[in-house]
């Protein structure tokens, strides 16, 4: 009712943010960049068994021009990092990129030379699943946080 | 001639395929030379998943390598688990029980059954089989869900342990596996109407990427691929190891060595797969211990627990030889699948608990610069991976940790030959060949 009173955005504005808001929360295109372990996993949240289409987010797309949110699935090491950095920075905005697997969020047990100690020190994270490899429930509870994010989120 | 020659001067034009590629698991990057639409030179270049297996080995204690050692080929850990713990018994000299060698058994089949289906679930979603990819998946979690009921975890499940495995079967697993086997089976028999006589799947992998018989010996191929090109070469068979002596099932050979004999050398052989498990289970040793007057069974530890919690109506009839010191009900169990070796077995939680010697044996085991010294030496020890003759060679300098982990990984030897599979065919069957070679970037690269 606040923004009736002239205060904050108007009143069609924020109907329209809440509008695309939900259409985003619904249509999550993602680009599986796949390397490692965490991939297995994806393959069975991707498949029937445990349905991602219910939260829109059954159909991959394999070009980042397509996609709205890169899911990072597996270790990165120091070799492979420039190019998840390539495909991030091909992605068209708006995009979320959702951390998938410990490895992913801090480099894992793999405390070593080869393997980059978590994506976020090269590209922005906004959603991090934990596991080695997340179980799909989790996988499914990351995707719901992201709808959430996705939802509230400053559109226009 | 010289003019002509400088106007129709061809060309051949670089594809970089990879990393991360939409048609291709795994990270590679292989560079392509092509003629029109003819690969005429490929070069692959690895290394994307390099996680410093063998480094991160040579830093920790024998027993902690273990779970390092499941995401090597990530899609069948189980088979790694005990290429390594088997590797390192050796080093030991010590034998384990016999119900754990069935339990190996099952366990590296069930894991074989999963890493065939994904390869060839992934390798017909690649050439635009969703539905086959649908089915298998379907299949596959039948088989974690078992997986997880053995062994706590889906996936990365660290079950092996050296000297034996984390813990014994659960109880009417027999039943579920069963189920599950039957479940497989049925999904496989949609894929096999849906992809065996598909004219589209036939034509993209009959004649396409052959591997010739010379091609696959002088470059070390082992596995299925080696069994499609007519080797016949099978750890399990050659080298029996664990209890694959004592069960019956054949090796399958394809003639050609193209991608159509592979996709059914690993059709086959997830049945034969299916068929050891069952005979496994059946000859599983280490069954009932006690039978009651009525000609019930009941395990001696069943008879304590319940005599503790005082349900002792109807005991007095039974025949039962109870062991005085009236263990809980872990060590039995403990016992079946642990062989009586103090130096390397963690001793079951009633004696880590229930007395100082088990105590003091736990921490002996498990602290720091302690724990296991397997005799300065080296061993090497195959087992059948899923993708060939998977093989551990550690050495050791009488330390608690390992002077050497090396890994034969199957896969490498697999990429080594790719150009061979993949100069002279088109672009379009770099996908398809790909595919059949069931690259695992972690066990690859390690």
């Amino acid at each position: 009712m606040d923004d009736l009173k002239g205060e904050g955005p108007g009143f069609i504005t924020s109907r329209l943010e809440r509008a695309i808001g939900w259409a985003r929360k619904y249509s999550i295109f993602q680009y599986p960049f796949v390397t490692a372990c965490c991939g297995m996993e994806y393959m069975s949240v991707a498949a029937s068994h445990y349905d991602i289409d219910r939260f829109g987010a059954g159909l991959p797309r394999f070009s980042p021009r397509q996609a709205d949110v890169l899911f990072v699935v597996g270790t990165i090491s120091h070799k492979i990092a420039p190019i998840l950095r390539r495909v991030y920075e091909q992605m068209c905005e708006p995009k979320w990129v959702v951390a998938f697997g410990v490895c992913t969020c801090t480099g894992g047990f793999y405390d070593n030379y080869a393997t980059v100690q978590g994506i976020d020190t090269i590209i922005p994270v906004d959603i991090y699943i934990p596991g080695c490899p997340p179980r799909p429930e989790a996988v499914i509870d990351g995707l719901m946080k992201l709808q959430a994010k996705i939802e509230k989120q400053k559109q226009l | 001639m010289a003019e002509a020659g400088a106007t129709r001067e061809t060309k051949t034009m670089l594809l970089n395929v990879g990393p991360s590629h939409p048609a291709m698991h795994g990270v590679i990057r292989l560079i392509t030379e092509l003629e029109g639409e003819t690969v005429v030179r490929v070069e692959a270049e690895i290394g994307y998943l390099h996680r410093a297996f063998e480094k991160s080995c040579e830093n920790t204690s024998w027993n902690n390598a273990i779970p390092y050692t499941d995401r090597l080929n990530y899609v069948s850990p189980l088979i790694n688990n005990f290429g390594y713990c088997g590797a390192v018994e050796k080093l030991l000299g010590i034998e384990i029980t016999e119900r754990c060698r069935y339990i190996r058994v099952i366990m590296s089949e069930i894991s074989r059954i999963t890493d065939h289906l994904t390869c060839i679930a992934a390798s017909a979603m690649e050439l635009g089989a969703m539905t086959a990819f649908l089915y298998l998946m379907k299949a596959r979690e039948y088989l974690y869900e078992i997986v997880e009921e053995v062994t706590g975890a889906r996936l990365t499940i660290s079950y092996g342990r050296i000297g034996g495995v984390k813990a014994d079967l659960p109880e009417g697993i027999g039943e579920r596996l069963e189920k599950a086997l039957r479940g497989v089976e049925r999904e496989m028999g949609e894929v096999d109407k849906l992809l065996t006589r598909n004219r589209i799947f036939y034509d993209r992998l009959r004649d396409v990427g052959v591997l010739t018989r010379a091609d696959a010996l002088s470059y070390g191929v082992t596995g299925p691929m080696a069994r499609a090109s007519g080797i016949r070469y099978d750890v399990r068979k050659n080298f029996p190891y664990f209890a694959y002596d004592r069960v019956e099932f054949d090796v399958p050979l394809g003639d050609r060595g193209d991608n159509y004999d592979r996709y059914l050398v690993r059709m086959e052989e997830m049945r034969q797969s299916i068929r050891i498990i069952r005979q496994a289970l059946r000859d599983l040793p280490g069954g009932p211990v006690q039978v009651d007057a009525a000609g019930h069974v009941v395990e001696s530890f069943d008879l304590v627990d319940r005599a503790k919690m005082g349900r002792t109506a109807g005991l007095t009839e039974v025949v039962s030889t109870v062991d005085p010191t009236l263990d809980g009900t872990q060590r039995p169990f403990h016992e079946r699948i642990y062989p009586d070796e103090r130096r390397v077995v963690l001793p079951s939680k009633e004696n880590t608990y229930g007395n100082i010697e088990g105590l003091m044996n736990h921490f002996k085991l498990i602290m720091d610069y302690h724990g296991i010294r397997p005799p300065a030496g080296d061993a090497y020890f195959p087992v059948e991976g899923a993708n060939g003759e998977l093989g551990f060679y550690v050495v050791s300098d009488g330390q608690d940790r390992p002077y050497r982990v090396r890994v034969r990984p199957p896969c490498f030897f697999n990429m080594a030959v790719l150009h061979k599979l993949l100069e002279g065919y088109m672009v379009a069957d770099i996908i398809a060949t790909f595919g059949s070679i069931n690259m695992i970037a972690g066990e690859l690269d390690r």
